[in-house]
């Protein structure tokens, strides 16, 4: 590598990192924060007895698991003005990753609701819960456990899926360091920074993963 | 308790079936205040599914089941969520396997109840818990959690934890069955002391000897039907019904 590369490696850093801080975390939080809303809410639906309520649901998810996210990012940005909805950059891609992570995370939520014993429910019930009541502080806190490794892993693909947002006019870590590439002539050499920098947030992640694991397993026997 | 109280619970003509299978006939039966009502009967006999409708686990096809205070409530009709709500509110499970919440505390086990549903006072409920925890000989284990109490110390627990909602009638299911033989005595000594203070049982179980000493009725059911009912030192002795003598012969002995 010749000087001036290590010097452009340096400087675009400040840009890449800023545009991670900026763009790509609070993009990739706040849709999943929604995006898990959404996902409990569908996940429940799918639960649900009432059979079009339930059909809904799998409706739903069947479609953001069938369509790529690429495609889902477009029709909410480029698609929907045409029906005279006009959103900016961030609330579709928002919006767009929200509802991906509602339909992967539904099914996550769903199998680790049904993974907890029927005998939780009946112990809810034999002391005079509801299934509101039973649901919040007996089943899903059990459920909670068993769904941290899954949807550790919807939150890592997401953080590396926000990179798509730079398609729709977001600033972000990989729109940075695609506007330095292109400036410079230096597209190896940025293409792989922006890979080091996701990589680096992803091993954050991880090792956050693991801290909750280990939380979540203090009653569990070992 | 005199055989002219009133009953705390009448049951009649309770009709349950799974699909086809019909497991449940017609059984009559009432328990009343400080009776022990042991049920018993082999497996498939409906005896699991009766302890369950007291408790609306399951909620029956037909039949009747009337209470001490005038409420009564026909499964034959729609039954409203308000009138299962009351029969579930009048007694507590304890389960075969426990079924402790393994995310919570001994103690958060115990107060759940009282506290979530009842709104006990968190400072009352824990006293109170600690209380009956003491009684069974748990209370060093209060802050534990439940995987690291012996199948025993969790079924006592499980007791507790019906106890402490106070319930008219305590439902035990097989509380023995999936335990090591040698944890069973400490949890039927608890049970057996819960009968001398008074509190009105039913019990679904395999343990005779135990029945014989605690029971103040004995029933037994075969194929969805109450065959025989009586004191244990009748039906257990010198039943009347040829079902009942099988089923009894074949009990006391395995290899016939």
């Amino acid at each position: 590598m010749t000087a001036s590369q290590w010097e452009l490696l340096w400087t675009s850093l400040g840009p890449i990192v800023s545009g991670a801080v900026t763009g790509t975390i609070p993009l990739a939080l706040t849709s999943f924060a929604l995006g898990l809303a959404i996902a409990l809410g569908i996940a429940l639906a799918r639960l649900s007895r009432v059979r079009a309520v339930s059909a809904a649901a799998r409706v739903y998810i069947s479609i953001i698991r069938g369509t790529p996210l690429l495609v889902q990012l477009f029709v909410i940005f480029y698609g929907l003005p045409s029906v005279g909805v006009l959103l900016d950059p961030w609330p579709s891609a928002i919006i767009a990753f929200a509802l991906n992570v509602g339909g992967y995370g539904a099914e996550v939520i769903r199998a680790a609701i049904r993974s907890v014993p029927v005998g939780q429910w009946e112990a809810g019930h034999t002391i005079g819960m509801s299934r509101g009541q039973t649901l919040r502080r007996i089943i899903l806190p059990q459920a909670a456990r068993v769904s941290v490794p899954p949807l550790s892993n919807t939150f890592i693909s997401l953080v590396k899926d926000t990179s798509l947002a730079s398609l729709i006019l977001v600033t972000e870590l990989f729109r940075r360091a695609q506007e330095i590439a292109t400036f410079s002539n230096e597209f190896m050499l940025l293409y792989l920074e922006a890979a080091v920098v996701y990589w680096v947030i992803c091993l954050v992640l991880s090792s956050g993963q693991n801290v909750l694991e280990k939380r979540l397993d203090r009653y569990v026997a070992h | 308790m005199s055989p002219t109280d009133p009953p705390l619970i009448t049951v009649r003509g309770l009709r349950k079936s799974f699909g086809e299978n019909e497991v449940l006939k017609g059984i009559d039966f009432e328990v009343r205040p400080g009776e022990v009502v042991a049920l018993i009967g082999p497996s498939g006999s409906g005896k699991t599914t009766v302890l369950r409708s007291l408790n609306s686990l399951t909620v029956p096809d037909g039949g009747t089941v009337a209470f001490a205070d005038g409420l009564t409530i026909d499964f034959a009709t729609a039954v409203s969520k308000r009138d299962l709500l009351a029969l579930r509110d009048s007694s507590a499970m304890v389960f075969q396997h426990y079924n402790l919440f393994p995310h919570k505390t001994v103690l958060e086990n115990v107060i759940e109840g009282p506290v979530q549903v009842q709104k006990v006072p968190v400072a009352e409920a824990k006293a109170d818990a600690e209380r009956l925890l003491d009684r069974v000989g748990l209370l060093d284990k209060r802050d534990s959690y439940p995987f690291e109490l012996s199948g025993g110390q969790q079924q006592r627990v499980g007791i507790v934890r019906a106890l402490a909602l106070k319930p008219d009638l305590l439902l035990f299911d097989e509380p023995t069955s999936a335990l090591d033989p040698e944890l069973v005595g400490d949890v039927l000594a608890v049970i057996k002391e819960l009968a001398d203070d008074g509190w009105t049982m039913v019990i679904v179980t395999h343990e005779l000897a135990f029945a014989r000493q605690v029971a103040t009725e004995v029933v037994f059911m075969d194929g969805g039907v109450v065959v025989e009912r009586g004191a244990p030192s009748q039906l257990l002795v010198t039943p009347t019904q040829e079902r009942t003598k099988q089923f009894l012969h074949r009990i006391l002995n395995p290899l016939g």
